[in-house]
């Protein structure tokens, strides 16, 4: 047991006592939350301007009658609080109401949409934690050295630039210099075999290093600093001190509590990951949730803005909930009341 | 010019002095459209042309993949809900018509065994039927028979007001369909119709629906029909699959109805991203075939053909930038309403103000420095020019004439540089969408007007709210709530009558009617109003256009609108694609059964 020390110690493999009340009260508390976004967003929603048969309204093939129609029979003309108890009414039968535009049920969209922006977002994040866990605790370990200033430049340069920019540029040097990769992102690749994998590889190469890179800029910082904090405390000097080799002595002790902070940093940031996605989405024509939600905003599709926006707020919910669970897992000195 | 003129035109073109195409487009610069021009030829007995493709397979298929990219993403497969072009183009992909519109406006038959014409007897004398001839042995992607039941059920699927179809318009004005035999129809109209060719022509609202899958789901269950998402048509593709705001694909059609077509074997069309994003995929990298609406400067379209990919192919068609004049008050209220039909405007009623707006409008300018070979100077959506052919010469710019109308109409310069007459100065508003090229515009027109001593007021709204129906938000444009206002009218339905009816006094935009008519400027004139009803029933092709000229000379006359530049659609074209024609009047999918790659 030589190799246990530090927070560890006392680290139980089960969760505190307490965690669960907490987390049933933290849950119960999830609802009137949403109720008050849920209402907030539909208002805002219902008051923009814009009308989703603009299209027609300037069509002269349409006479006016069948606008009128088609607002009526979608329930555009009800007062706000009538169409607000309708979606409420709606969404606890499950029902997330239909799209205005393509006339098809909101959660089929989104459910089309899901897997394409899962797969890019996650393995923007998985690359952001390949770079920034290694980058991030060989700087601490030579601070000020070469590596560390060269580490920290790229890292700046990284969260200076705004996605959309990136996008723009890698667009330009690697597919339209280059020719090397395709900016146009394909959900159906009719190859099979390799050439399916292949072809899914080199297309998801730029949307998902863009999104990866921005979150590794950042996420690099942080690790740099966290492991900077416990590389000086006395635990790490007692593990070496017992005669642990240094290899050891920093997976286990040292990246481990470092990654406290870093594992808020990720979940706290995981509903901005969505927001850059959004843009990321648009520029190499990803068929995500983001893009999707530009889509229906600018054609003023209120059902699915709606439930877009929703799916993204339970997001930021459940995500600050998770991160406060996953600090007792892995700092059991905190604990739930 | 007089019907006597045009008479002297179309027989100039039988006698072979004139040709055809210069015509239409002569007829297109009047203000009418390439279907009615091309409809006055045939009445004349002159035969259509024959639509020519360079590429003549001896097999089907064999083409691969051709994919299209649309910077809009289609939502929705079913033509009769179609939002917009994006819709419409991706139906056309499986869904056909009757007949479809070719570049000169001549009607190309589809699914019918030929145009009718009053030469085949198949359009009756008074313009109350036509009678159309079906293709036979045209199969549904399905398997089943096309027949005249199709033709029938889509008129009643399409009129049922609970179906909620966006493509009612053209069949409103039929009482019956009666079916002759299994491949003949029968139209009958309330009234003569001189343009029979409206309904079921054309990609816009002329597709024709199969009736044994979307029966039960005729009204109230139209929503819930499978085959909205999954179409099942006559086209040359059979649906393959469908990711509504993403992708639309389709793989050949083996019984498809023309022989040997179509070339390729699977077509994809993607939609979302941004124009400039497509023009590039298109023109400089190749990654894809065709793509559509390249609403692009043309300094940046020209340098991306200089990679030698691809190309831009621009086609004229009946889209108009203008400027609207309002004819009542805008700044004060009646009956909580503002340019209320009950007032008359301060200044913009006198016509030397006018004389002078028109003048001072330097189209030509706006089109060599913003909109290139996207945007073409125009005097015509109105004033007939003299002399047919030339397309320029009419409008005019000129600062100094502008000068002394409103100098010798009593408008005198303030010590502020601003006109004025009994008190009341020359200062107008002016709005349009936010969109680079409007804004740049309206910057060149205010520079001209302050020469004049006329001060303009910039507004622009987004354009979600300057288009949007909505009869509570003030900054519409069918509220028109300024002076003056500027945007694209559209005029890509292939008859003129719909769209001239925007200068009609019943048609005028009010509170009363939620702002939802068409008529803006609240011009009214009885005359107009005189020649719009004649010409609803005028059955004489070439009495008919006279008529339209009429209407567009009054409009041009009163200067109720001031025409800035022609917006031809600008597609971006692959160097090795053939025969992608595009026709002004139809879908960018019309030709897709006879696309093929070099």
């Amino acid at each position: 047991m030589a190799g246990r020390g530090g927070a560890r110690r006392h680290a139980p493999r089960r969760l505190p006592h307490g965690m669960w009340k907490y987390f049933l009260r933290r849950t119960l508390i999830l609802i009137p939350v949403l109720f008050g976004i849920s209402a907030v967003l539909f208002t805002i929603l219902v008051m923009a301007p814009g009308d989703p048969f603009e299209e027609l309204a300037t069509n002269p093939n349409v006479p006016p009658e069948v606008r009128m129609n088609l607002r009526a029979k979608f329930g555009l003309d009800d007062p706000l609080p009538v169409r607000y108890a309708r979606w409420v009414a709606s969404m606890m039968r499950g029902d997330w109401g239909f799209s205005f535009v393509s006339r098809v049920n909101v959660d089929t969209l989104i459910l089309q949409r899901l897997p394409t922006t899962l797969v890019v977002l996650g393995s923007a994040q998985l690359l952001a934690i390949l770079i920034a866990i290694p980058i991030g605790t060989y700087s601490a370990l030579r601070p000020y050295s070469l590596f560390d200033q060269i580490a920290t430049t790229l890292a700046f340069i990284g969260f200076s630039l705004p996605t959309f920019f990136t996008g723009l540029l890698f667009i330009l040097l690697l597919s339209i210099h280059l020719d090397w990769l395709p900016f146009i992102y394909r959900a159906d690749i009719s190859a099979t075999g390799w050439q399916w994998y292949w072809e899914h590889v080199r297309q998801a190469i730029m949307p998902v290093s863009v999104l990866g890179l921005a979150q590794a800029a950042s996420m690099t910082r942080f690790m740099r600093a966290a492991v900077l904090d416990v590389i000086r405390l006395d635990y790490v000097n007692t593990a070496r001190a017992k005669g642990l080799s240094e290899g050891i002595t920093l997976v286990k002790h040292v990246v481990r509590n470092a990654l406290i902070p870093v594992v808020t940093l990720v979940a706290i940031q995981i509903p901005t990951i969505f927001g850059g996605a959004i843009v990321t989405e648009q520029i190499f024509r990803v068929p995500g949730i983001g893009s999707l939600l530009i889509t229906s905003i600018l054609a003023n599709d209120t059902p699915v803005v709606m439930a877009v926006t929703f799916i993204f707020s339970i997001l930021v919910l459940l995500s600050s909930l998770a991160a406060d669970m996953l600090y007792a897992w892995l700092d059991p000195r905190i604990s739930y009341r | 010019m007089e019907e006597r003129e045009l008479r002297a035109l179309v027989g100039q073109v039988k006698a072979g002095t004139l040709s055809r195409r210069r015509f239409v487009r002569t007829m297109v610069g009047l203000g009418l459209t390439a279907p009615m021009a091309a409809q006055m030829l045939a009445s004349a007995g002159i035969a259509q042309a024959q639509a020519k493709w360079t590429f003549t397979p001896t097999k089907r298929g064999g083409g691969g993949l051709v994919k299209a990219l649309w910077w809009q993403a289609p939502t929705l497969l079913n033509p009769h809900f179609a939002n917009g072009t994006k819709d419409q183009d991706a139906c056309r992909i499986f869904y056909e018509p009757l007949a479809s519109f070719d570049p000169d406006g001549n009607l190309v038959p589809v699914l019918a065994a030929e145009a009718p014409s009053l030469q085949n007897g198949q359009v009756a004398k008074d313009g109350m039927s036509v009678t159309w001839k079906l293709k036979k042995n045209v199969a549904w992607h399905d398997g089943k028979p096309f027949t005249a039941d199709d033709v029938v059920f889509t008129w009643e699927y399409v009129m049922d007001p609970a179906t909620a179809a966006v493509t009612i318009g053209p069949y409103q004005n039929i009482v019956k369909i009666d079916k002759i035999d299994s491949h003949t129809v029968k139209i009958a109209f309330k009234s003569p119709t001189p343009f029979w060719s409206a309904a079921f022509c054309g990609s816009a609202t002329g597709p024709i629906i199969p009736k044994h899958l979307f029966q039960a789901f005729k009204g109230d269950k139209s929503r819930e029909a499978p085959t909205n998402l999954k179409p099942v048509g006559t086209g040359p593709f059979k649906f393959l699959d469908f990711k509504p705001g993403d992708i639309v694909r389709g793989e050949i059609n083996p019984n498809y109805h023309i022989p040997n077509r179509p070339f390729f074997d699977q077509v994809e069309m993607k939609g979302g991203g941004d124009a400039v994003g497509a023009a590039r995929a298109v023109i400089q990298t190749g990654e894809y075939d065709f793509a559509w609406n390249m609403q692009v400067e043309d300094e940046q379209l020209k340098r991306f053909e200089q990679g030698g990919k691809g190309r831009v192919e621009i086609t004229p068609g009946g889209n108009i930038e203008h400027i609207q004049v309002n004819t009542t008050d805008p700044w004060t209220e009646v009956d909580g309403e503002r340019s209320s039909a009950k007032t008359k405007h301060p200044t913009l009623s006198d016509p030397a103000v006018r004389q002078a707006l028109n003048l001072l409008v330097d189209r030509a300018s706006v089109q060599e420095e913003i909109y290139g070979r996207t945007g073409i100077a125009t005097a015509n959506f109105v004033n007939a020019p003299s002399k047919f052919v030339s397309k320029n010469t009419k409008f005019e710019f000129n600062v100094d004439k502008a000068n002394q109308i409103l100098e010798s109409a009593g408008w005198k310069k303030g010590s502020d540089g601003i006109r004025a007459k009994d008190g009341k100065k020359l200062k107008f508003v002016y709005q349009t969408s936010i969109n680079g090229p409007r804004q740049k515009t309206q910057q060149i027109v205010k520079q001209a007007c302050a020469k004049a001593g006329i001060e303009l007021e910039l507004k622009a709204v987004t354009a979600n709210i300057f288009f949007a129906s909505d009869p509570a938000n003030p900054d519409t444009y069918s509220h028109f709530y300024t002076d003056l206002q500027m945007y694209t009218t559209t005029m890509t339905q292939p008859d003129p009558q719909r769209f001239m009816d925007q200068f009609t006094s019943w048609e005028v935009s009010a509170k009363d009617n939620k702002f939802a008519l068409t008529n803006k400027t609240r011009w009214r004139n009885e005359e107009y109003d005189k020649l719009w009803r004649a010409a609803e029933h005028e059955m004489d092709p070439v009495k008919r256009a006279a008529l339209f000229i009429k209407m567009n000379d009054l409009v041009i006359q009163n200067v109720v609108v001031i025409p800035v530049v022609a917006r031809p659609a600008v597609a971006a074209v692959s160097n090795r694609l053939r025969d992608a024609t595009q026709s002004g009047w139809d879908s960018n999918f019309w030709a897709l059964a006879y696309w093929s790659r070099a």
